[in-house]
């Protein structure tokens, strides 16, 4: 009935005003227990009922459709993009958190991995429970992401952190690296959560709450492999201009974003290495002071500034590796991930050409093809706005965590300069103060 | 005070208190005369790379007169030079100008009285030739001949412009510095190397220095053997090695701490040129990117300034570390006078004892004529006679000779303790400025990272 009613809505759905309709990709789904504006836009213009049941209703086209309400004919104005957007920056609209932590190291017969503790907190109706605590390890992130591209093929689904770190790694499981990837793992749940369409992946529903959790076949972990084969480079012929526009900048960027992420892990490494040195400048100063009488005080002080900058130095080694380092590396990520993207719905949109070819040169049994192709082609629109939309909002968000980052890095080259600075200005007047004196005293 | 008109000559020739080629003229000069304010501004290392300019007073006695004269030194220019050495054969080095001016005392304006070109060498003779007459003197180091505790940039070549010119400043800060002293600044051939420029090597050869020198070996045995040096001389002999070690330490350790920040800085330089391209392909953030790029561009050049002038920082530190040497220098002059004052304190002893054993008939040391006398037979009374006689006068001979050296001794001990105290003022005076200036240069750097990074920041939020 629901769906009867959705799917009529749909083709006359046309431009409501605002086109609050089109708000999102996820527009049409309901958000149960959200307050505010987003509510405001759904009510008035969609007769909702405030269950996930809608999204099971849709499933039933899925081979066609993605796994979410978006319409072929839903517009994407600009409108319902700074909607769909300041949905996101409000906290208060958010009614899912999660937590990843606690790394616990489990051995078996035949292998030892490390679990995280994963803990929801929710007030959307459509879990059984307001919280929920699990335990995962990371091929089970791994078959999310799976079902999640499977779902979705062209919507830019978050990075999960590198299975292994190459360059080195003595131990798979030293502290530094499993603190990395939990803080990415996180981020990669969070990511999920606040994307409008995901956010109500059932998959990941199942992710958060299931407690007998079998964890992946090895059927699903080959599942992927498959697919991962499969999709290549096929039919670029007839892309679009603006995916030919969003092709280029992805190359473009993915060069650019890996070699910024290169050049940050090497400032680190050098900043590490300076660190070191710096650790036994000071010292040296002390040990001079041994034999000095005149010039205990003034060595002294020159110590312990030179330790005081050392410290600060330290700081801004580990703010860089908190704020800017984790930040870019996704993006190196992300940037794989969007040319995955890019290739599926280059895929999707063969599988229409190619019909099109047979029926155009009659190659084969041409009975059923304009229906197949019809279908084809709502699926290439589908897919094509859904990608349309998300990358709008992956460059939104693109562009705020780049400049966040980047000026959380100027920021602590300031506050080291600024420490540093007020250190050897005291020894300065500490130092003019002293010769005040003794001038003084001289004087007759 | 009379002004006589400007004669170069005459104004620069130093008192005629020390004549060429005494060993012991320093010490003659040195008792009871100091030059009247031998004040300098200054004998650090100035930053100024072209002309550094110092002004210092000579003394000037010329019959009953007292003339005050102000005198400039700048080693003011470095040349690449080829000629042929001594074995004949091709060779490259680097000349130095060194320029002496006299300042008018009335107007201030100085006028050039000499300009000759020197060589390291010729300094490392000037230097070779004060050591032998101015044992006493803590005498100013060079420079070091070698690049030495280079960071990985910087080049350890010889050739090198930088090198050149750090290697000019010492040259220039050495000659201040014997021309601060109250005792160097009045030696002849110190004079005749600001002014002298043909035949000066020969000059200085023709003092037989070389032959006056104490040789290594002896002085190596009197360090081991010296039984009773002065206390005094003995820590300063272990402050000196202490000084030397923690200063070369530092330096090493400074070496290395250049080498990471040089690298820290100049990798943000890549930051710039990829912000750049990445700009091309932004909208909005295009022009954020693009200046936030400028300024890690000009970040990571910053360096370059700043550990060149950390670099005369360092050369400070090296005075030090080879003053090191020079102080041993006085130490072990004073252990081989020493050394000598006890070798010839026990040779008279044994005299006097052999004398007696002579008159008295007894014999208790050993002795060659003792032998001979067992072997040979007796000698005959007059024979003894003779002995004795000439002993006798041995004795007094050495007396004399004992009273001198022990006086020798104390002139040296006085006086080298003398320009020690002064070396020491000297050393707290300019390592205190070194350490203040290391802050000033980390300050420096501190405002222009501050300032870097604020306009950075500013292109970021702006993005």
């Amino acid at each position: 009935m629901e769906g009867e009613r959705r799917a009529s809505q749909a083709p006359s759905s046309g431009l409501p005003a605002g086109g609050a309709n089109g708000e999102s990709p996820g527009g049409g789904a309901p958000f149960p227990g959200s307050s505010g504006s987003s509510a405001l836009l759904q009510a008035e213009v969609l007769d909702l009922d405030e269950d996930e049941d809608d999204l099971e209703v849709f499933s039933k086209d899925a081979s066609l459709m993605d796994m979410n309400s978006f319409s072929p004919m839903m517009p994407t104005s600009p409108l319902s993009m700074i909607n769909q957007i300041k949905f996101e920056d409000e906290p208060d609209l958010k009614d899912l958190f999660i937590t990843v932590d606690e790394p616990e190291s489990h051995v078996t017969t035949i292998e030892t991995f490390i679990t995280y503790r994963i803990i929801t907190k929710t007030s959307r109706g459509e879990f059984d429970s307001s919280e929920f605590e699990v335990r995962r390890r990371y091929q089970d992130f791994l078959w999310l992401k799976g079902k999640l591209e499977e779902a979705h093929p062209t919507l830019i689904i978050p990075p999960l952190p590198e299975k292994f770190i190459v360059k080195g790694m003595v131990e798979r499981f030293n502290d530094d690296f499993i603190e990395t990837r939990r803080k990415a793992l996180h981020k990669f749940l969070n990511r999920i959560a606040d994307h409008p369409t995901l956010t109500f992946n059932e998959d990941f529903k199942i992710f958060l709450t299931a407690q007998a959790w079998q964890g992946p076949g090895l059927l699903s972990r080959m599942g992927q492999t498959v697919r991962a084969v499969a999709s290549s480079m096929r039919g670029v012929k007839n892309r679009p201009e603006e995916f030919m526009e969003m092709n280029n900048f992805i190359e473009l960027f993915s060069q650019k974003i890996n070699l910024i992420d290169k050049i940050s892990q090497r400032i680190y490494k050098e900043e590490r290495e300076y660190f070191d040195e710096m650790k036994e400048y000071g010292p040296i100063h002390i040990l001079w002071s041994a034999s000095e009488e005149d010039l205990v005080d003034t060595l002294k002080d020159v110590a312990s500034c030179i330790d005081r900058c050392c410290k600060a130095t330290e700081k801004r080694m580990s703010g860089l590796s908190e704020a800017l380092l984790p930040v870019v590396h996704e993006y190196v990520l992300y940037s794989e991930m969007l040319m995955g993207v890019m290739k599926r719905r280059d895929q999707i949109q063969a599988e229409l050409d190619s019909k099109v070819e047979v029926l155009t040169y009659k190659k084969a049994d041409t009975d059923l093809l304009p229906e197949e192709i019809g279908k084809l082609e709502d699926k290439v629109e589908c897919a094509n706005n859904a990608l349309k939309a998300d990358w709008e909002r992956w460059k939104q968000n693109m562009q705020n965590d780049i400049k966040l980052a980047f000026t959380d890095m100027a920021e602590e080259n300031i506050h080291y300069y600024e420490q540093c600075l007020a250190t050897w200005e005291s020894f300065l007047t500490s130092q003019t103060n002293l010769h005040l004196e003794e001038a003084s005293e001289d004087k007759p | 005070m009379e002004q006589a008109p400007p004669d170069p000559e005459r104004q620069l020739q130093p008192a005629p208190l020390e004549p060429l080629g005494s060993p012991d003229a320093g010490l003659g000069a040195a008792v009871g005369k100091e030059a009247e304010g031998a004040g300098e501004e200054s004998s650090g290392v100035d930053t100024v790379f072209v002309v550094v300019v110092v002004l210092f007073t000579f003394v000037q006695m010329t019959h009953n007169n007292f003339w005050l004269k102000k005198i400039e030194i700048s080693v003011s220019e470095a040349e690449k030079r080829t000629g042929r050495n001594a074995m004949n054969m091709q060779e490259t080095y680097t000349a130095y100008l060194i320029e002496t001016r006299s300042v008018e005392h009335t107007d201030g304006q100085s006028v050039l009285t000499d300009s000759l070109w020197r060589r390291y060498s010729e300094f490392e003779l000037l230097r070779s030739y004060l050591l032998v007459y101015y044992p006493h003197i803590v005498v100013p180091p060079l420079p070091e001949k070698r690049a030495e505790f280079v960071w990985h940039k910087l080049s350890a070549d010889n050739m090198d412009p930088d090198f050149v010119e750090r290697r000019r400043i010492g040259l220039e800060n050495f000659l201040l510095r014997i021309a601060s002293h109250p005792i160097l600044c009045r030696d002849k051939i110190f004079y005749l190397f600001l002014t002298q420029e043909g035949n000066w090597k020969e000059t200085v050869n023709e003092t037989g220095f070389q032959l006056k020198a104490d040789s290594r070996l002896k002085a190596l045995n009197a360090t081991f053997r010296v039984k009773n040096p002065d206390k005094r001389f003995t820590d300063l002999k272990h402050y000196s090695d202490e000084l030397q070690s923690v200063i070369s330490h530092l330096l090493r350790v400074r070496a290395r701490v250049a080498d990471r920040l040089y690298g820290v800085y100049k990798v943000h330089g890549n930051y710039g040129r990829v912000f750049s391209e990445w700009s091309a392909i932004e909208k909005e953030m295009g022009d954020g990117l693009q200046s936030a790029g400028h300024h890690m561009d000009v970040y990571a050049s910053s360096i370059d300034d700043i550990l060149e002038d950390e670099e005369h920082y360092a050369d400070q530190l090296k005075e030090y570390l080879f003053y090191a040497e020079a102080l041993r220098a006085v130490c072990r002059k004073h252990e081989l006078m020493q050394y000598d004052l006890e070798m010839a304190a026990q040779d008279l002893a044994s005299k006097k004892q052999q004398c007696e054993e002579l008159v008295t008939g007894t014999v208790r040391t050993f002795s060659l004529k003792g032998m001979t006398t067992k072997l040979f037979g007796q000698e005959t009374p007059e024979q003894r006679e003779a002995r004795i006689k000439v002993l006798e006068e041995q004795i007094n001979e050495g007396e004399q000779q004992l009273k001198s050296k022990n006086l020798e001794g104390r002139e040296f001990v006085k006086n080298a303790w003398a320009d020690i105290e002064r070396f020491k003022e000297q050393k707290n005076r300019d390592l205190k400025e070194a350490l203040i200036s290391y802050a000033v240069m980390q300050i420096s750097m501190c405002k222009k990272g501050i300032q870097v990074w604020t306009n950075a920041k500013e292109c970021f939020s702006k993005m």
